[in-house]
């Protein structure tokens, strides 16, 4: 099962917009997508799950994957955390 | 005919029917439901018509290009769409054989006390948002109407207290007035309704909820008083009072424009409030000569990153291209506490009003000052623009500004950008220490503007937005008052002058009283200016300083009120 760890980079952590974002991009695949940050774990679709990981600028999450279209899942959200979500710095 | 006694917290009269917004009954049942596919599907359908509910709302918010509000219902949609969410009901109903009402509301509660659990103010307001759209599903299972706030009428609102999302809506236009049974003077309601220039009586208590839709009403919100279904005799009397204040009100605006200038020759400026480019066009309607206090915090809220420098230009250059020539006193950003910055961690305090708030946290991060200040300073390019630091409580923190200040000014110099040179620098007194102080700050200011309403609150120790020990926070407190009279004192003696921005600048009954005390400036909510500057006109300077010296003398505000009822500052 792939696997992925990022940091966090951009301003306000996986809230509002971003959470928003990143849970449409997870959407769009087939592969369950899980986000695990400390002890909690988050479906990726579910945008309540991901708001209650409570992530932060700064902090490390890691990304799994199974099914399908796995490795492209994974790529896609990592480019969408990695492009800061489009927030202008 | 009934009378309830409230708090008046924006003068007027009001006639008209009431237009309740109840308080909802969202009571349901915990049963087995026989058929549980069924139930399921009841479930599904009223998640899809929330959805399409949701849908329109957002987009009638988007077409009145309020984006703020369309990225609240769009948020509301996706969790709608939550899977986990869904299969959590899905759950409770197929297999816990629960009914849709009760799995849906403990399936929200679940998340929004996950939510409520984070260290984060932003995840918390979360919970609120899971919670509203639980309700709306709720309303449409039970059948019930969503709250509907568009007024048909011209009408006066009643309600429990109000909320900012509840007035967004609002048809303003249509507004006669408000009521409500909780809240204070300093209340949104209380607010909103001085921004609108409407009456208002509010914490009237629960006897207010007895009000029904098209009762007739009449609210005297000169003395706090709410009248339904007045007799003939009372309708008429207030009838009368209502036209002659309409008729003075007009008299009073059509002499707007002119100066503030006492029997006896003295003129003072009288100036306006604002908080957004919207306020600044409605104060120059109103008279106003400038702007007293111009809060820049609607630049920063509400969003997820702080506005940049250029963004804050253009908002700043805007608001000062309204006033042209006219002065304007702006005040940097004042936030902290009680109000929160999703880009900016301010930590969750104890004492949030004795926090790192306003020119502490701004001196805390210098880079993100400076952006405010050259934005300010190249917008004030061609303007008479003078900067304003609150909360100031030491010498200390004006110098670390002032220095903050000159580096801006040397970073747009390298820049080569332009800027405005002559731009006065004060502070606004709202702590005890700096009025205490004022001698020392004065040396190092070019003006004083008093913040009545915090400096009541520190003075005598009283949270405002505590309704046990609100009604100990009066500005006419004679502490209060001495604490006034001393930093107009020791400005004057430097030669600088002294403002006073608080709501306390445009209480009619301190007017008097301030003149007296030799205020130079009042700034104040636009639509109160007319009058303001109509009773200045007719007081004169030394009654009002016996006046003020007596009241200095005064051993609590109840005297200092009865006082200043009984006298009569005209000649």
């Amino acid at each position: 099962m792939p696997e992925l760890t990022l940091t966090i980079q951009n301003k306000v952590g996986l809230h509002a917009r971003p959470a928003s974002l990143f849970v449409r991009e997870a959407a769009k695949f087939q592969s369950n997508i899980t986000v695990l940050h400390g002890e909690k774990q988050a479906n990726a679709k579910s945008i309540l799950n991901v708001l209650a990981l409570g992530v932060n600028q700064g902090a490390q999450i890691t990304l799994r994957a199974e099914g399908p279209d796995a490795d492209a899942a994974l790529h896609a959200l990592q480019t969408l955390i990695e492009s800061n979500f489009g927030e202008a710095e | 005919m009934r009378t309830i006694q409230g708090i008046a917290a924006s003068p007027g009269i009001a006639i008209g029917p009431a237009r309740v917004f109840a308080p909802e009954d969202l009571s349901f049942s915990v049963s087995t439901p026989a058929d549980l596919p069924a139930e399921w599907q009841r479930m599904t359908a009223a998640l899809q018509t929330a959805r399409t509910q949701l849908q329109e709302i957002g987009q009638q918010a988007a077409a009145q290009l309020h984006p703020e509000e369309a990225a609240i219902f769009e948020a509301h949609v996706q969790m709608l769409e939550d899977p986990e969410w869904q299969a959590a009901m899905q759950t409770a109903i197929l297999q816990e054989s629960r009914n849709a009402e009760s799995a849906l509301m403990d399936t929200a509660e679940r998340y929004a006390a996950q939510l409520e659990a984070l260290d984060d103010a932003y995840f918390r307001a979360r919970a609120a948002d899971i919670r509203d759209v639980a309700r709306r599903c709720l309303r449409i299972l039970l059948g019930k109407p969503q709250p509907d706030v568009s007024l048909h009428q011209p009408s006066i609102l009643v309600a429990r207290d109000l909320t900012p999302s509840d007035t967004v809506l609002l048809d303003k236009s249509r507004l006669l007035g408000f009521c409500t049974a909780e809240g204070g003077p300093t209340s949104h309601t209380a607010i909103l309704a001085k921004a609108l220039g409407i009456p208002a009586v509010v914490g009237a208590g629960e006897a207010v909820l007895s009000i029904a839709t098209n009762d007739l009403l009449i609210l005297d919100a000169h003395h706090g008083v709410v009248v339904i279904a007045p007799d003939e005799e009372t309708l008429q009397r207030f009838e009368r009072a209502q036209h002659a204040e309409r008729d003075r009100a007009a008299q009073e605006r059509a002499h707007a424009a002119e100066p503030a200038v006492t029997r006896d020759g003295r003129q003072v400026e009288v100036v306006a409030n604002v908080g957004s480019l919207d306020d600044a066009r409605h104060a120059v309607e109103w008279g106003a000569e400038g702007i007293g206090l111009l809060r820049t915090e609607f630049l920063y809220l509400d969003r997820q990153t702080a506005p940049d420098e250029e963004e804050q230009y253009h908002a700043y250059k805007a608001i000062f291209d309204v006033m042209g020539q006219r002065p304007v006193v702006i005040r940097t950003l004042d936030v902290g506490g009680d109000k929160e910055l999703p880009y900016i961690d301010l930590g969750k305090e104890e004492n949030p009003f004795l926090g790192w708030r306003a020119i502490r946290m701004c001196l805390d991060t210098p880079e993100f000052f400076k952006t405010q200040l050259r934005a300010i300073l190249r917008a004030a390019l061609g303007h008479d623009i003078r900067i304003m630091f609150p909360m100031i409580a030491t010498v200390k923190e004006v110098q670390q500004a002032r220095a903050l200040l000159e580096e801006a000014r040397e970073e747009l110099r390298q820049k080569g950008l332009a800027f405005g040179e002559r731009i006065q620098v004060g502070i606004m007194v709202e702590i005890p220490s700096a009025a205490l102080m004022a001698d020392a700050l004065a040396k190092v200011v070019d003006f004083f503007s008093i913040g009545t309403n915090d400096l009541t609150q520190y003075t005598l120790a009283v949270e405002r937005t505590n309704k046990r020990v609100a009604h100990l926070s009066n500005a006419l407190d004679p502490a209060v008052l001495r604490l006034i009279a001393r930093v107009i004192e020791e400005g004057h003696r430097a030669g600088i002058w002294v403002g006073m921005c608080g709501e306390m600048a445009g209480d009619s009954r301190a007017i008097p009283l301030l003149l007296g005390l030799g205020l130079d400036e009042f700034s104040m909510a636009p639509a109160l200016i007319p009058h303001a500057k109509a009773l200045i006109r007719t007081c004169d300077l030394e009654t009002c300083r016996q006046l003020a010296q007596t009241a200095l003398t005064l051993p609590g505000y109840a005297e200092v009120e009865a006082f200043l009822a009984a006298s009569s500052p005209v000649v």
